[in-house]
């Protein structure tokens, strides 16, 4: 199977979408079969717009009666054959934690896309915040890694959501876009090519399921209804789908090869953009919405002769630990600034030798240019 | 379990983990024998299951595609399969506590949705897998692990919470009723739409031996006098009917 070229089904061109609606594009140009979730602020937009157009498609729209619902019968549409979207934002990303681990430990292909907002608890339900990336990473119990994305703009919630499917497919896992309520309720233009690349799941007829023979294998996925009497469970299991809990080995053997699964193919994975790096002494490192006035602040320094650079992390976790670990070796101060009290920088403090200085805000509000020149004068 | 129905069963995975005196055995048989009188295709069938005892009647036993799920909400990870593939046919078979517990609200929501699903609920009255804790069909007053003094909440009636949620088709049977079990899971894999049975089963082990019926056939037995077909308990009075448990299609 692979990666194949496919036609688009919304029609080549320039669009204008609010950022909620690019992702039920690129969730239409994905082929995605099932989506199911419940109405919250800021992702219902995403909801809304999908509950018509999959009218139009054919692919099936469920409104559940929670987000616990919705990310099970997403799972369940996964094992029927389907491509599975659900979107949500913190209280019911906190609600999802436990499918997400099911969905991780069975190896099922789904996108799960969070429009962060503040929080902890219902917090500011419409303003922005990027509090859930830890959450990302080790929200469910249990040893597990993910593929988590994080787009800065309505376009690359577009672009996103379509690599997001293929991720999901090509490595049966949970993959979650990280979206924020700054792009989510953002309207842009948005450009749509005739043809979208897309992976569909590996079936293998009789072979098993869950196992492969190298310790970062992903096997072939079969459908319910394909004959293949499959043993779906969330308890430890064998390559067949055998419950085995009691087995030391066997429960070792799986979790090292579903967290090699992801972390031997960072390669594959991990997407970022370098920006002016060549001579930089100090560089930005951000994500999200956080960016855009990174790259806009890093801009202005440059004008002022400053020697600033700044990387884009588009994929979070797996994190590009080989990037932050080259850069943090070859200048002098590292800038983390995050809408949240801390999260990214932590990581990039594991793998930078430089000083890595964080800048913080959690007020409701994206964190203005100006702020972020700020901070750069101040690192001198 | 009789030579027959052996086709049914994955080969090669022996015993079952029951306990003495279970009755989710017997269940796992009438189950089977209402799938072996309709002549169902087990490649056409998905049988989903949660947490607990009887989530494992189908899991692994049966050789079908089997949905083990996370606690309480297999109704909802079995809506997203056939929503997805109608033609698949759907049973979910899991005890009280997972469907009508920590599940409740699914099992109201599935049963308003009317979505073709046939759910077999096996009612022991109390979590059997943890160890005999209070659930929310214990009845009123039972001694379990963790109420000592009696359960002092009143049980669901699971069949009047799903009928009323809006299902197409609810009956309730014990184990002990073997016959009229099958002819009412038959009815059940045949009706259109939400189908609800409720199987009232003996636990022993976990709830018999704190209410003195911890031998096996001192349960059964009571089990089969508790037990009332619905067109005898019409001409019963409140007090004749008193700890009664009212079969039939409901």
């Amino acid at each position: 199977m692979g990666l194949q070229k496919v036609k688009s089904i919304l029609p080549a061109g320039s669009y204008y979408f609010s950022g909620d609606e690019a992702v039920a594009e690129g969730a239409i140009a994905a082929r995605c079969g099932y989506c199911a979730g419940y109405p919250i602020t800021p992702a219902t937009e995403t909801l809304e717009r999908l509950s018509i157009r999959f009218g139009e498609t054919g692919a099936v729209f469920m409104q559940m009666e929670d987000e616990i619902a919705s990310i099970c019968s997403c799972i369940g549409a996964s094992w029927a054959g389907a491509k599975a979207l659900t979107v949500t934002s913190g209280p019911g990303f906190s609600l999802m934690q436990e499918g997400i681990g099911y969905a991780v430990f069975t190896e099922t292909p789904v996108v799960i896309v969070d429009a962060q907002r503040t929080g902890p608890s219902t917090g500011q339900a419409t303003r922005v915040g990027s509090g859930d990336i830890m959450q990302a990473k080790w929200g469910s119990h249990g040893d597990y890694l993910i593929i988590a994305l994080s787009p800065w703009s309505v376009q690359e919630l577009y672009d996103q959501t379509i690599i997001a499917f293929n991720l999901a497919e090509r490595f049966r896992v949970p993959v979650l876009l990280m979206a924020e309520e700054a792009t989510a309720h953002l309207r842009e233009r948005v450009q749509v090519s005739g043809e979208v690349e897309l992976f569909s799941r590996e079936k293998k007829a009789g072979a098993p399921p869950f196992g492969t023979r190298e310790n970062d294998g992903v096997p072939p996925m079969p459908a319910f209804g394909e004959g293949e009497k499959l043993l779906v469970t969330g308890s430890t299991h064998d390559e067949h789908g055998l419950r085995r809990i009691t087995h030391p080995d066997i429960h070792e053997k799986l979790v090292t090869r579903l967290h090699n699964k992801i972390l031997h193919h960072g390669q594959e994975i991990i997407q970022y953009e370098n920006y002016y790096l060549e001579d930089a002494t100090v560089v930005v490192v951000c994500y999200g919405f956080t960016a855009r006035s990174s790259l806009f602040a890093v801009e202005r320094m440059r004008e002022e002769g400053k020697q600033i650079g700044m990387i884009r992390l588009k994929t979070l976790w797996p994190f590009a630990n080989d990037v932050i670990r080259d850069i943090g070796s070859r200048v002098k101060k590292i800038l983390v600034p995050e809408m949240n009290l801390g999260q990214v920088v932590g990581e990039v403090m594991k793998y930078a030798s430089c000083e890595v200085v964080p800048y913080n805000q959690v007020n409701g509000e994206i964190i203005h240019p100006k702020t972020i020149t700020e901070q750069l004068r101040r690192l001198g | 379990m009789v030579r027959e129905l052996e086709k049914y069963l994955r080969p090669g995975i022996g015993i079952t983990t029951y306990c003495p005196g279970c009755g989710e055995a017997i269940l796992m048989g009438l189950i089977l024998r209402a799938i072996d009188e309709l002549q169902l295709n087990m490649d056409d069938m998905l049988f989903v299951s949660g947490i607990g005892c009887a989530a494992w009647i189908p899991s692994p036993y049966f050789n079908a595609d089997t949905l083990h799920t996370l606690h309480g909400r297999t109704i909802v990870f079995a809506t997203g399969a056939k929503l997805v593939n109608p033609k698949l046919k759907v049973m979910v078979i899991s005890g009280d506590g997972d469907l009508a517990d920590i599940g409740g609200n699914h099992l109201i929501h599935g049963a308003r949705r009317n979505i073709d699903l046939t759910v077999i609920c096996a009612n022991n009255m109390n979590y059997g897998m943890t160890g005999g804790q209070v659930c929310s069909t214990t009845p009123l007053g039972a001694l379990t692990m963790t109420t000592h003094q009696g359960n002092p909440f009143c049980p669901f009636d699971l069949c009047q919470l799903v009928k009323a949620a809006g299902a197409a088709y609810v009956a309730r049977y014990a184990v002990t009723q073997p016959f009229a079990m099958i002819r009412g899971i038959k009815k059940a894999l045949q009706t259109e739409g939400f189908a609800f049975v409720e199987a009232v089963t003996p636990c022993p082990v976990q709830f018999g031996r704190r209410n003195e019926l911890g031998r096996p056939a001192d349960m059964l037995k009571d089990l089969m006098a508790k037990c009332v077909m619905r067109e005898k308990a019409e001409k019963l009075s409140p007090e004749e009917l008193k700890d009664k448990i009212i079969t039939g299609e409901l």
